[in-house]
């Protein structure tokens, strides 16, 4: 069996994938292709990044057996701790990488959308320190769930656009970039959080973040001295569990486990699970799995997580899961709540909320792999921002 | 031949530059896209586009996202639009109807019962913005079939490897997106634009229709000098933003700022004279 080479050169994960964009901006991906390829050969590009990763972002970040979360769930559990990276969560890997490659092609203009707020933190981090100039579109509504983040971004020196179109989330925050980029291309570089987007994005964004998997596998067979049985993450757009997946899929006896969002459930239509109920379509300039109507228009998305609420997923998912190698579930709203605390209680970490819903899926998966079995789980970011969210729910004022 | 290349055959032979509006089908509300679209015709249109309208807009600017809205706040769907062609041309056989929107709601009906559904209700015309040539082979394949004529943009960006590979698969005309940005933004630089439309005229014989920042009589003639036909969207959608239910004044306001246009584009053109 020959070793997994996705994508093919026009960026297609099999039928996923490929470049739906408007004319405009054909000639700044191919040339953004041409750039990502030759700068990830280039010695001295890769030593910036890993020198950046090393004494910037404080990698590698360690892979920790949780204890107690073991005794209570019933098997080997490890957790990858990018909640300790320098903002918070995994989302600064592929920033440093994209920076830095904005830097090499002479860009002085950085933009990026933001759901959580996350990647927008770790967008104007990087901007920040290279001093580029840096505009954040972020929904209106997420800005309301997400104050501390929009605050972080402006202390940072990036400006937040409040994006007030159509349900004034992720999604419409992605579409607002598309169009900055569309009429500033000359000048401005797009950084894409997550593994969606046009070619090169779900490729590019993928590498950046498979520095994760890399680690966690050398991580593993050190502390294990075996690989996992299973790997574990959460899955919006899905660049923490691609990170962590990649270094692994050639290896057939690790199972990998992406986990969505079922909202208020995967049947009341209030969720962000595209690859566990949605169609193929095409958004964003990739062809996917997505949440949509029959007449192909999007819908609402829903869960507790911000950075979740999606109704895409990016195209190497859709392959993976179609070709059976990686398996899609869902955790609800009221089992991710569970799972935070669970963590919180008896390891001492707060998770983010979007990481609580692995958390969650490992719970259940714990019976099937039985107390010797392994399992890595991403723990993707930290739970800060979402303080007010948790307090909201459990009904506490602070 | 198709619909819009005789149509463009005869604006050469009377000399006369193409005028193309583009409203949003469903906007504001259901019943008054087919009447306007006889409207314009009347105004002197010589080809309709027609918006289908889409959740996610990513080249269009503020103007036409709303119009986009306004129209599926009513449930505007595809089903919907074909219905629209199919009412027009019962007493229009000879104008042209250019569908422009976004691949997915095209590709959840499925390519080939759309080809059918677009061919027996008369659209001559299909342009999917995110929808590139290099994406769109087969689906091609069943419009040529059918007579439809797959047009796709050209931009500032564009090189000549795209010229070529555009003007492989376009049939009808090559739209020239005149602008770097969404639709509806304002400054235009004539000199790029005349310099671009003349290297793709090196790339194809297709007429070329200019869009994208063109909302008055003059700059419809200044773009005239150089192109073959003029497209203009968000200054006739943004009539709608007021509407307040008098659908005559509205289609009346639309006719005259169209007759406008058409004006000043024969103005400046000479027919050939036989």
């Amino acid at each position: 069996m020959s070793a997994y080479s996705m994508p093919d050169k026009n960026g297609h994960f099999g039928r996923f994938g490929g470049v739906f964009v408007a004319e405009t901006l054909m000639r700044p991906l191919q040339e953004l292709t041409q750039a990502y390829k030759k700068y990830m050969q280039d010695p001295d590009f890769l030593k910036e990044l890993d020198d950046d990763l090393k004494y910037y972002v404080g990698r590698p970040s360690p892979l920790y057996f949780a204890a107690g979360l073991s005794r209570e769930y019933g098997s080997q559990i490890y957790l990858k701790r990018e909640d300790l990276n320098h903002t918070g969560a995994h989302k600064i890997n592929n920033t440093i990488g994209q920076a830095l490659l904005a830097k090499r092609l002479g860009k002085t203009r950085i933009i990026a959308e933001t759901g959580a707020g996350q990647h927008g933190v770790a967008t104007a981090t990087v901007a920040a320190r290279l001093g580029l100039e840096c505009v954040v579109y972020m929904g209106a509504d997420d800005i309301v769930r997400q104050a501390p983040n929009v605050y972080r971004m402006k202390l940072l020196g990036a400006s937040v656009v409040a994006v007030e179109s159509g349900s004034r989330t992720l999604k419409d925050a992605l579409n607002e970039a598309m169009r900055d980029w569309v009429t500033n291309v000359e000048d401005t570089f797009y950084i894409i959080g997550t593994v969606a987007g046009p070619h090169p994005y779900p490729a590019m964004v993928r590498d950046f973040q498979s520095v994760i998997g890399r680690e966690a596998r050398q991580q593993i067979l050190e502390q294990a001295g075996c690989l996992p049985d299973a790997l574990v993450a959460c899955v919006g757009g899905g660049s923490n569990a691609i990170g962590l997946f990649y270094p692994f899929i050639d290896d057939e006896a690790v199972s990998m486990y992406g986990v969505e969002a079922a909202g208020n459930g995967l049947d009341t239509g209030q969720h962000a699970a595209p690859l566990c109920k949605g169609r193929v379509g095409v958004l964003h300039g990739n062809r996917t799995y997505l949440m949509e109507d029959a007449n192909g228009q999007i819908i609402e998305t829903h869960s507790i997580s911000a950075g979740l609420d999606y109704p895409g997923v990016g195209p190497e998912h859709a392959w993976l899961k179609d070709i059976g190698r990686a398996n899609y579930v869902a955790i609800s709203n009221d089992e991710a709540m569970a799972g935070f605390h669970d963590i919180t209680r008896l390891e001492g970490i707060i998770p983010a909320l979007e990481s609580s819903h692995a958390i969650a899926y490992a719970r259940k998966l714990a019976p099937e792999l039985g107390k010797d079995g392994i399992m890595i789980v991403n723990l993707s970011g930290r739970g800060d921002k979402d303080i007010q969210t948790i307090a909201n729910i459990d009904g506490v004022e602070i | 031949m198709s619909r819009i290349e005789r149509c463009f055959e005869a604006l050469r032979e009377n000399g006369k530059k193409g005028l193309i509006p583009f409203v949003t089908a469903g906007d504001p509300v259901s019943d008054i896209t087919v009447p306007l679209m006889h409207a314009m015709v009347e105004a002197g249109a010589d080809l309709i586009e027609l918006g289908i309208p889409f959740s996610d807009p990513m080249a269009d600017g503020p103007v036409i996202q709303k119009a986009n809205q306004r129209a599926l706040a009513h449930n505007t769907s595809l089903h919907d639009v074909l219905e629209m062609v199919k009412q027009f041309r019962q007493t229009d056989e000879m104008t042209p109807v250019l569908f422009m929107g976004y691949l997915n709601p095209v590709e959840a009906m499925g390519y080939e019962e759309f080809a059918d559904a677009a061919k027996l209700s008369g659209v001559d015309g299909l342009l999917l913005v995110d929808l590139p040539p290099e994406e769109a082979s087969e689906f091609n394949e069943l419009l040529y079939q059918r007579d439809i004529d797959p047009v796709y943009l050209l931009a500032p960006t564009s090189t000549p490897q795209r010229m070529e590979i555009v003007s492989l698969e376009a049939r009808g005309f090559v739209y020239y997106v005149s602008i770097r940005g969404v639709t509806g933004s304002a400054a235009l630089d004539y000199g790029e634009i005349k310099a671009s439309i003349s290297e793709i005229r090196q790339h194809t014989n297709l007429p070329v229709g200019v869009g994208f920042g063109i909302n008055s009589p003059e700059r419809a003639v200044k773009i005239g000098e150089f192109a073959d036909a003029v497209v203009i969207g968000s200054a006739i959608v943004k009539m709608m933003e007021g509407f307040d239910g008098d659908k005559s004044s509205v289609i009346k306001a639309v006719s005259d700022f169209l007759r406008g246009v058409r004006n000043a584009l024969d103005a400046e053109t000479h027919p050939i004279v036989g």
